[in-house]
């Protein structure tokens, strides 16, 4: 069993532990960069989401229990922000920026053909083939570059309607 | 230079001389071009002095506040045994701004040679730049740079032989505005929710981890190596307006420009020059209806409020603006100004930590109020209601994201009336659906 499995209701049955072998190890190097371990949160956070594609409550419990904060205080943080998911995403993760100034620019344009084209469909939603997650995010900071784009890490600047096809068509 | 173009020139290119140049990030790549002999000369000295000639030369902060950088340094405490931090803020996010980014992914020994030559003096060991988590090729390059700073002993326990450590430690982000915000920033660092904290205490007495803290942005840092070289005199005479703005400053712009990009410029420098000539102009056929000078936090100024202003702290002010974090995003008259001020609005809704009242209703409320008006529903007295919100969101929290979502609606209020009024009065096609 390599994975947390969601029930239909949300509920996860099993809980294979993360910070175990060298990913531990990995953590335990970061200590020492912080005088808390709690100042390791995000960090940890960053690490599950890596190993596992998303955060679960059980790993939100085995984070909080190796860093010495609560269940609960994990999950307020996780759920702050925005780039840390609570539920299973898509293999790719789309982001895109919609935010004022590229906004001028037609991302709004973009957004679209990249719910179109990713099959997506709706902004939050999974592609039925499970390739693709999409979802607009406010200002990724590259705004002279309109309209950039977050494919997983990697960041695509100049996105246009026409070159949306050719973008995802490298995710597989 | 005004990368992704090449330098104009109008421009006074000091950081963003090795934009576009992927040899500049290496660690010797950056000692060929010079780099370093700033923190070498820093290390020679006594720490008071470096901090009076960072003073001396005027920099002021240019993440946004524009204060200055030598003072707040001088505000750290001296030699009382506890434990000092200097973070470096990397989390750019205001809408417009995207400056930091180039600085980090061009020049990421630069932003540690800051840093460095900040945190001796302010007799702080450990430096967290906090990297907002969007920007994952900056990471990547930081990373590797601040590897290589280690490998050539410009950082670690015996920063180039001076018997000073300079450890640097990267925070990534994970997606929080409000985390640019310097208490938000601490608390994000401790592994917490990016709720600010009310000062005082400053983080100058109780930062992050309760210590003496100093927090500045990735462009302040990167402009001091320069002034330690160079000296204060000289970075003190690239002015050409305010003797109280100093040195160069990178604008980054955006919208409705023929050659989007950033552009640094002596202070003081005209902003027509900025806009007409440096980034292009307008499209052909459009003229300039409106800009936002600083990052969407700060009020919209109309097209003839760009004539005659100067770009730095105070020719920006007085024509009722703020330079904030220079990113100037340009409208022409093809915007629809109370669509776009809907869409600011709906940004700062989104990015509120939802700790104050005021914010976290007052956000959400104009936001739904601007959504009532684009969807033909608007009533005369919704401009009113508007304006009240923005009063109770001025000024009466503890940090300033709900300021600065009042600010575009305010100004483009007194500004762009009749756009508002024109919905109001059903004489412009609704352009969101009724709720």
């Amino acid at each position: 069993m390599s994975h947390a499995a969601a029930q239909g209701d949300g509920t996860v049955t099993s809980h294979e532990k993360i910070f175990t072998g060298e990913r531990r190890a990995q953590l335990e190097a970061l200590f020492a960069k912080y005088p808390t371990r709690q100042a390791c949160l995000l960090p940890a956070l960053w690490m599950v989401q890596e190993a596992r594609g998303w955060i679960s409550e059980p790993a939100m419990a085995e984070v909080g229990e190796v860093l010495g904060v609560t269940p609960a205080f994990v999950r307020g943080v996780v759920t702050f922000y925005t780039m840390y998911h609570t539920h299973p995403v898509g293999r790719h993760f789309i982001q895109v920026c919609t935010t004022s100034p590229c906004g001028l620019c037609g991302a709004e344009e973009t957004m679209q053909a990249i719910l179109r084209e990713s099959g997506c469909g709706e902004l939050g939603a999974t592609s039925p083939d499970g390739r693709f997650t999409a979802i607009e995010v406010e200002c990724l900071g590259a705004c002279g570059f309109a309209t950039p784009i977050l494919v997983d890490d990697d960041f695509i600047e100049g996105v246009t309607p026409e070159r949306v096809p050719g973008i995802l068509a490298a995710y597989k | 230079m005004g990368y992704p173009h090449p330098s104009h020139p109008k421009e006074t290119v000091l950081l963003s001389k090795y934009f576009g140049d992927p040899g500049a990030r290496t660690y010797a790549g950056w000692i060929e071009r010079g780099g370093y002999e700033g923190l070498r000369k820093a290390l020679a000295m006594p720490r008071a002095e470096v901090i009076e000639m960072v003073k001396q030369s005027g920099l002021r902060g240019r993440g946004g506040a524009g204060f200055p950088t030598g003072l707040k340094w001088s505000f750290m405490p001296k030699d009382e045994g506890k434990p000092h931090y200097l973070v470096c803020n990397a989390d750019e996010s205001e809408p417009g701004t995207f400056k930091d980014r180039e600085l980090l992914r061009w020049t990421p020994h630069a932003v540690i040679e800051g840093c460095a030559i900040a945190a001796y003096s302010i007799q702080a060991q450990t430096i967290y730049i906090y990297i907002r988590g969007e920007f994952t090729e900056p990471w990547r390059i930081m990373t590797k740079a601040v590897e290589e700073a280690y490998a050539h002993g410009a950082l670690g326990a015996d920063a180039f032989g001076s018997g000073t450590r300079i450890d640097v430690v990267l925070h990534r982000g994970a997606g929080a505005y409000i985390c640019g915000e310097e208490t938000a920033m601490m608390n994000s660092i401790e592994g917490k929710r990016g709720n600010p904290r009310i000062k005082p205490p400053f983080p100058a007495q109780a930062g992050v981890f309760g210590m003496p803290t100093t927090i500045n942005n990735v462009e302040t840092l990167s402009a001091v190596p320069h002034i330690l070289t160079r000296g204060a005199e000289w970075y003190k005479g690239l002015s050409l307006s305010s003797p109280k703005s100093t040195g160069t400053k990178l604008f980054s712009v955006c919208g409705h420009v023929q050659r989007p990009g950033n552009y640094e410029v002596t202070m003081g420098t005209p902003m027509r020059d900025l806009i007409f000539d440096m980034a292009g102009g307008m499209r052909p056929g459009r003229t300039l209806k409106a800009l936002i000078p600083g990052g969407s936090s700060v009020p919209i100024m109309t097209a003839a409020e760009v004539e005659g202003c100067a770009l730095d702290y105070e020719g920006i002010v007085a024509k009722g603006s703020m330079l904030g974090s220079g990113g100037v995003i340009v409208m022409d008259d093809s915007t629809d100004m109370v669509r776009t001020i809907w869409r600011y609005t709906r940004f700062y809704a989104h990015e509120s930590c939802a700790q104050c009242t005021q914010c976290r209703e007052g956000t959400a409320w104009t936001t739904k109020v601007l959504e009532r008006i684009l969807s033909g529903r608007g009533k005369q007295e919704d401009l009113q209601l508007l304006l009240d919100l923005a009063d109770n969101m001025t000024g009466k929290t503890i940090c300033v994201l709900s300021d600065s979502c009042a600010a575009p609606v305010v100004s483009g209020i007194q500004k762009f009336r009749e756009e508002f009024d024109a919905y109001i009065a059903g004489a412009r096609r609704p352009v969101l659906a009724a709720v």
